[in-house]
């Protein structure tokens, strides 16, 4: 008999804990195909390891339950048409709890419409443009460092080195990089250097050899720019096979891919401006380490992590943070959280702006940048060097 | 040197590409009244065949452009068996869906295969600089290949039984049956011919620039406008008008956006098909 009461009362605590380990869904895109596929990759691959260690260690806890997190994600073929079917049907079919942003500024505004419009949470990542957190959005937070930050970071540490160095802009024509360079531009006349030459190409370029003509015309001898990896990485190799004699080249995005390593001796001495590298030394308050994660990622997926890969393990680790503050998983009282947030993880700083104006754009966060430099043992690897205090290796200018 | 004669110099290089590129398109046309719309998948193949032959023999990768050539030409054989063959004599809406949905088919498996990540052909040969600028030698080395290729193709069609006998059925097929040419076969030759030319130069462009699945359909959008400017069916035509298109663009690039470009492209070829409807070469190439 208390045989039968014990198996009993076993199962019912089973049923019981089962019943507590409720699900949470995450809704998102991922652009397994097109232009933006690299980078995204990158970006998805940060969800999913945070998601595994999360649901490993027992799902999100918040208000005495928890949650598993599950994933409910389709391929947008970096495409915004798709993205505003996608999310809308990740909301209304899937019944996604919250949502994560696509990769890049464009795709992001696109799917920013349909969260707003449907009052859901959504963590954007891989999505800098400040434009779309000006528009009195409630429900959307910022993780990256806002766009204005990337290339001011790079003549800032330009003016150190040549006052009065000859600028070239050339950057990719979308949203995200006209978001960068447009205040850059106004940044770079106003710190004194003779801007040059400023061209945008189409996002599919792939024949630059126009453009560095024109460039070369220019007499330029630092150029700027850039946009996304499949752009980035042919502007970067066609200007070292026209052999053109610039001191320093900083692209967007592209470079901090461990991807760029395979352009052999085109990456040399390219700077990236950088949402987070390994040698950050973060003291994280809440998740684990840099260390940590940079050594997990790089056991799971047998290459290191991208900025966009630590972006997306961060927006898992605030969001997991913001429902354990808010003590469920009640939207309001999630954004609420969110809006309260400031805390350090392996990532850095993360705050969100409260204002009106500007609500959810990141304020917290700051730019690096990254050289492509050789080590010791002559191999490629990216080394902080900018800010100063964060450096890990001097920068090196000019590049040759 | 200055900025616009580096600029035509390297309009001159890819322009060659872009008129091998058109040969294929213009040659199927010109012989089979077939627009191929398979085009752009095959200019890819050929960026991808070139990757996957230079990646496992680490071969000079013009030397590789013969393998590739060969590989097109069956490629060709196999495509208009399965899906030109089939629709020959009946309307062009017929021939038109039909390669395109093998153009579909192409992407889509390609896309499984390879997804849209950008591929290299890690290969450079050593280019020639002057004052400022350098031309790389794979553009040099692409545009000399084209007009190899071109001239191989000229001598083909114009001193061999096949090659004449291609002609003879581009210019009357019924007469050409009457003389005992088994139009059938001649038809399958010169559309193996075509697309072995659309994947040569889908294997030049994979030495100059990186490329993905779906990066054909910017250079079959491109051979479609060189192929008009030239004159439909003119293979020849479509080589001079591809060099002149790429001297265009390196004529105006210094003076305006390189996204202004398509457009001035594409106004040049609205005004071509209004003041000369059969094409720059219709009246002299025969």
């Amino acid at each position: 008999m208390k045989r039968a009461i014990f198996v009993g009362l076993l199962l019912l605590s089973v049923f019981v804990a089962a019943g507590f380990a409720q699900t949470i869904t995450l809704g998102f895109t991922v652009s397994r195909t097109g232009a933006l596929n690299v980078d995204s990759l990158e970006q998805y691959r940060g969800f999913e390891l945070w998601r595994d260690t999360v649901n490993a260690a027992g799902g999100i806890k918040g208000g005495g339950k928890s949650y598993k997190v599950q994933f409910a994600s389709y391929d947008d073929e970096s495409n915004s048409k798709r993205v505003q079917q996608l999310y809308t049907r990740m909301i209304l079919e899937d019944k996604a709890d919250f949502l994560f942003s696509p990769y890049s500024s464009g795709l992001t505004s696109t799917a920013a419409v349909v969260t707003e419009q449907n009052e859901k949470i959504m963590l954007t990542t891989g999505a800098a443009e400040e434009k779309t957190y000006k528009l009195g959005n409630q429900y959307l937070f910022q993780m990256f460092a806002p766009a204005t930050q990337y290339l001011t970071a790079a003549l800032d540490a330009l003016k150190t080195k040549d006052p009065k160095a000859s600028v070239a802009f050339i950057y990719e024509d979308s949203s995200f990089s006209v978001a960068v360079v447009t205040p850059a531009k106004a940044y770079a006349q106003q710190q004194g250097f003779n801007v040059a030459f400023t061209e945008a190409y189409a996002p599919n370029t792939t024949d630059f050899s126009a453009i560095i003509d024109k460039v070369i015309a220019s007499k330029a001898t630092v150029l700027l720019g850039g946009g996304h990896y499949a752009d980035g990485s042919t502007l970067a190799r066609q200007l070292y096979g026209h052999k053109v004699p610039l001191k320093m080249i900083t692209l967007l995005v592209a470079p901090d891919s461990p991807q760029w390593s395979e352009l052999g001796d085109a990456a040399l001495g390219v700077i990236v401006p950088s949402q987070w590298e390994p040698q950050s030394t973060f003291k994280a308050q809440y998740g684990p380490g840099g260390a940590d994660f940079a050594k997990a990622y790089t056991a799971k997926y047998n290459t290191p992590p991208s900025y966009e890969s630590a972006g997306g393990y961060a927006s898992g680790l605030v969001l997991q943070h913001s429902i354990e503050q808010a003590g469920g998983t009640d939207s309001a009282k999630v954004a609420q959280a969110l809006n309260a947030t400031d805390i350090t993880t392996f990532y850095g700083r993360t705050k969100f702006s409260t204002q009106a104006s500007e609500h959810g754009l990141q304020v917290g966060h700051t730019i690096f940048l990254a050289q492509w430099q050789k080590d010791k043992s002559g191999k490629p690897v990216k080394q902080v060097v900018w800010p100063l205090a964060g450096k890990s290796a001097d920068l090196s200018y000019p590049i040759h | 040197m200055s900025g616009i004669l580096a600029s035509m110099i390297d309009g001159l290089l890819i322009g060659s590409v872009y008129g091998l590129a058109a040969m294929g398109l213009s040659l199927i046309w010109g012989v089979m009244d077939v627009i191929n719309l398979t085009h752009g998948a095959m200019i890819a193949l050929g960026m991808f065949g070139m990757y996957m032959l230079f990646h496992a023999s680490a071969m000079n990768a013009y030397i590789l452009l013969v393998p590739v050539i060969a590989g097109g030409l069956i490629l060709g054989t196999i495509v208009y068996w399965l899906s030109v063959s089939w629709v020959i004599g009946r309307s062009q809406l017929m021939s038109l869906l039909s390669t395109f949905a093998v153009n579909m088919m192409v992407i889509g498996i390609g896309t499984a295969i390879w997804s849209t990540s950008p591929y290299n052909v890690d290969f450079s040969l050593p280019g020639i600089t002057v004052g400022a600028y350098t031309f790389t030698g794979n553009h040099m080395a692409a545009a000399m290949s084209a007009f190899v290729i071109a001239l191989l193709l000229e001598l083909f069609l114009y001193r061999t039984r096949a090659g004449k006998a291609i002609r003879a059925v581009a210019d009357n097929r019924e007469a050409a049956e009457l003389m005992g040419i088994s139009s059938t076969r001649v038809l399958m030759i010169a559309f193996a011919i075509g697309i072995a030319l659309a994947v040569a130069s889908g294997a030049l462009v994979s030495t100059l620039f990186p490329f993905t699945i779906l990066s054909g359909a910017s250079y079959q959008l491109k051979s479609f406008v060189v192929t008009v400017l030239a004159g439909l069916g003119k293979p020849f035509g479509a080589l001079l008008a591809g060099v002149l298109l790429g001297l265009l663009e390196g004529a105006v690039s210094p003076f305006i956006a390189v996204s202004w470009i398509p457009l001035i492209e594409f106004g040049l070829f609205v005004l071509v098909l209004i003041v000369f409807p059969r094409g720059l070469f219709g009246r002299a190439t025969a």
